[in-house]
């Protein structure tokens, strides 16, 4: 499958954050939905859903309109998790 | 439906988790890390960063196939809701007609892919199948081999041929659960037939709507099999959609990093649709 | 008011006229196919039907479609019997996002998984095997069966398993005994629409195969991309898969909807 660390890292990161979830989920339940700014109902874990998706498309439009490297995509992504977590 | 929690429900559903992970997170893993990499073969990787990803992003190329796809997507969809709807309205709702119009409309459905490609291939011929036969001796000037226009318009209308029946069937189906009561309370308070289909029609169908057409953008955004049989994305790349277009660079020209780049790209892209689908649907569940 | 039926009739003359040109086409002779154009056969001829069913190269196509698609659907409807079934009747962590992640699989574009799916499938040994296509088709037939028996199970109601339980009935027993029977509909749409998808399919199909296991769609591309030589031949393959199909719509055509709304109308 022709691994590398850096893509191994990033499965890791993946894995590491949904278990996050559920230990969080497990010692401090709030699982409950909540409506946020979009007007949709979201659970913790479709947040982190969000956030994800949302980081995916932050550094392909990042790559697409400003090129390498990344750490403006990557402060914006950190804005985006930040700002799902707490207002949607 | 109350539900009661009880998370060793977990055991009855692992046996899929673990059949579908298996075909899901395996390839995904390799697609990932082949997208970083060049390789000539040989499983010989060179690390490359983000190198495909800023080509693929850039290159003329994926924006073509991938303004071609969303042109094709919002045609079929334009032509095929509006369709799928009248047909559904105007069917009957009782008698032995019902039977054999559901049978034959179900009938584009159950045909390979391919089949249905190679089908509207023969029918377009333009000297000696049905449609390019009758269409040429009636003046027309079609060859949908050579011109682009042709190409298009019979992808389009065999795209419109192969799934209008979903749209009928669902629309049908959501047609039937209103209850004769609605109809006689309108005939009574005189409602004219727009009346009826927006007040009445329209809202009991909503839902199946919504599936049927996230279905049908979902679908046609990764058709492959049919537009590939006909045009084989002829004449030039005038067909070529972003599926086509990404078994050409894996399979066709062998660049497994640009092709892995750009699968993910899209794999992000229908995600997002995905999740738009899925919320959409538990709302309108909800209500 | 009685003018409505013109434009289902007029729409199912359209749905049937690529079809009728495919069943003539198959009828005539290669000869008469390049002469030109007619509407009905003019030298009525079965030899294309009599090469499909005497040469093996062409039957087993049929034959190893079937039993992928067999296998295939033995498979997702039986994995996906119990997790419907914990779907519809619990709430477990993660269950809401494990449900989405299977609809992900059901609209994953199968183009992003040909090559990956060659390798995996190659490294397991399984390549140009009947179970290799079967299991390939799971990713998008499981989370399909799963969706449609979920919408089937909803709509039983709870008191049938409490009361089963409170008689003494242990899980697998009820299930298999009172509850399956109990969806019976839902599992023969279910079952329909995973034989049809993994009948339908040909990009995977082809992909992981070779000799051994070459599906009848795959046996096809031979003589389309040898364009115009053997096109009778082709129609008549081409019309001998519709018939599978055509024969299962019969059984299921009152719930066909029911299940492309995966369980939901």
């Amino acid at each position: 499958m022709a691994w590398t660390w850096p893509t191994a890292a990033f499965f890791i990161v993946i894995v590491c954050s949904i278990i996050t979830m559920g230990v969080w989920e497990k010692f401090s339940p709030g699982g409950n939905p909540r409506r946020g700014v979009f007007g949709i109902d979201t659970t913790r874990g479709d947040r982190l859903f969000i956030s994800w998706l949302g980081t995916g498309f932050i550094h392909l439009g990042w790559l697409a309109f400003i090129g390498t490297p990344l750490w403006g995509a990557l402060a914006l992504a950190i804005g985006w998790f930040v700002f799902v977590f707490r207002k949607v | 439906m109350r539900k009661s929690t009880n998370q060793k429900a977990w055991w009855l559903v692992a046996p899929v988790l673990l059949l579908v992970a298996f075909n899901a997170f395996i390839p995904l893993m390799t697609v990932v890390n082949y997208s970083l990499q060049e390789t000539f073969g040989d499983n010989v990787f060179f690390w490359e960063g983000l190198t495909w990803f800023e080509q693929v992003l850039r290159s003329e190329r994926f924006h073509a196939s991938l303004m071609r796809q969303l042109l094709f997507t919002s045609m079929i969809l334009a032509i095929e809701v509006p369709l799928g709807i009248a047909v559904a309205l105007s069917m009957p709702r009782k008698g032995p007609w019902v039977s054999v119009c559901l049978v034959l409309m179900a009938l584009p459905l159950l045909i390979p892919w391919n089949v249905v490609g190679a089908m509207w291939n023969i029918f377009a011929l333009p000297d000696i199948g049905l449609l390019g036969y009758s269409l040429n001796s009636m003046g027309f000037d079609y060859n949908f081999t050579q011109q682009p226009v042709s190409a298009w318009m019979t992808t389009v209308v065999m795209d419109v041929w192969h799934w209008t029946s979903l749209i009928v069937l669902l629309c049908y189906a959501g047609l039937c659960s209103i209850p004769d009561a609605y109809y006689q309370a309108a005939r009574i308070d005189g409602a004219s037939g727009w009346a009826v289909f927006r007040y009445i029609q329209l809202p009991k169908m909503k839902r199946v709507l919504t599936i049927a057409i996230l279905l049908r953008f979902m679908d046609s955004f990764m058709i492959y099999t049919e537009p590939f049989v006909l045009t084989g994305g002829g004449p030039g790349n005038t067909t070529t959609f972003l599926s086509i277009d990404l078994v050409k660079i894996a399979l066709g020209q062998f660049d497994l990093g640009p092709a892995a780049a750009m699968s993910l790209i899209y794999f992000l892209v229908v995600l997002l649709i995905c999740w738009v689908f899925y919320t959409l649907m538990m709302r309108n569940e909800a209500q | 008011m009685n003018r409505k039926w013109i434009l289902p009739t007029l729409y199912i003359l359209f749905l049937m006229l690529p079809i009728y040109g495919l069943l003539t086409m198959s009828f005539k002779t290669t000869n008469e196919i390049l002469g030109g154009f007619s509407f009905f056969p003019q030298q009525f001829t079965l030899d294309n039907y009599i090469k499909i069913f005497t040469d093996p190269t062409w039957y087993n196509g049929y034959i190893n479609s079937l039993i992928y698609v067999v296998i295939n659907t033995v498979i997702s409807v039986s994995v996906a019997l119990p997790a419907a079934y914990a779907f519809s009747r619990y709430r477990f962590l993660g269950d809401k996002h494990l449900f989405f992640w299977l609809l992900t699989n059901r609209m994953a574009p199968p183009a992003v998984f040909a090559l990956p799916f060659f390798q995996l499938y190659s490294a397991i040994e399984l390549f140009d095997t009947h179970f290799a296509v079967a299991l390939a088709h799971c990713l998008f037939n499981i989370p399909l069966a799963v969706w449609i028996l979920e919408g089937f199970m909803s709509g039983i109601p709870k008191e049938l398993d409490e009361t089963a339980y409170l008689d003494g009935y242990s899980f697998w027993r009820f299930f298999i005994r009172i509850f399956v029977p109990t969806i019976a509909a839902g599992i023969g749409v279910a079952a329909f629409f995973c034989f049809m998808y993994s009948w339908v399919e040909l990009l995977l199909a082809k992909t992981l195969t070779s000799v051994d296991a070459k599906p009848i769609a795959a046996t096809m591309t031979r003589t389309a991309s040898t364009s115009g030589y053997e096109l009778g031949l082709l129609a008549a393959a081409g019309s001998l898969t519709i018939i599978p199909g055509a024969i299962v719509i019969y059984f299921v055509r009152n719930y066909i909807a029911k299940g492309f709304a995966l369980g939901r109308v």
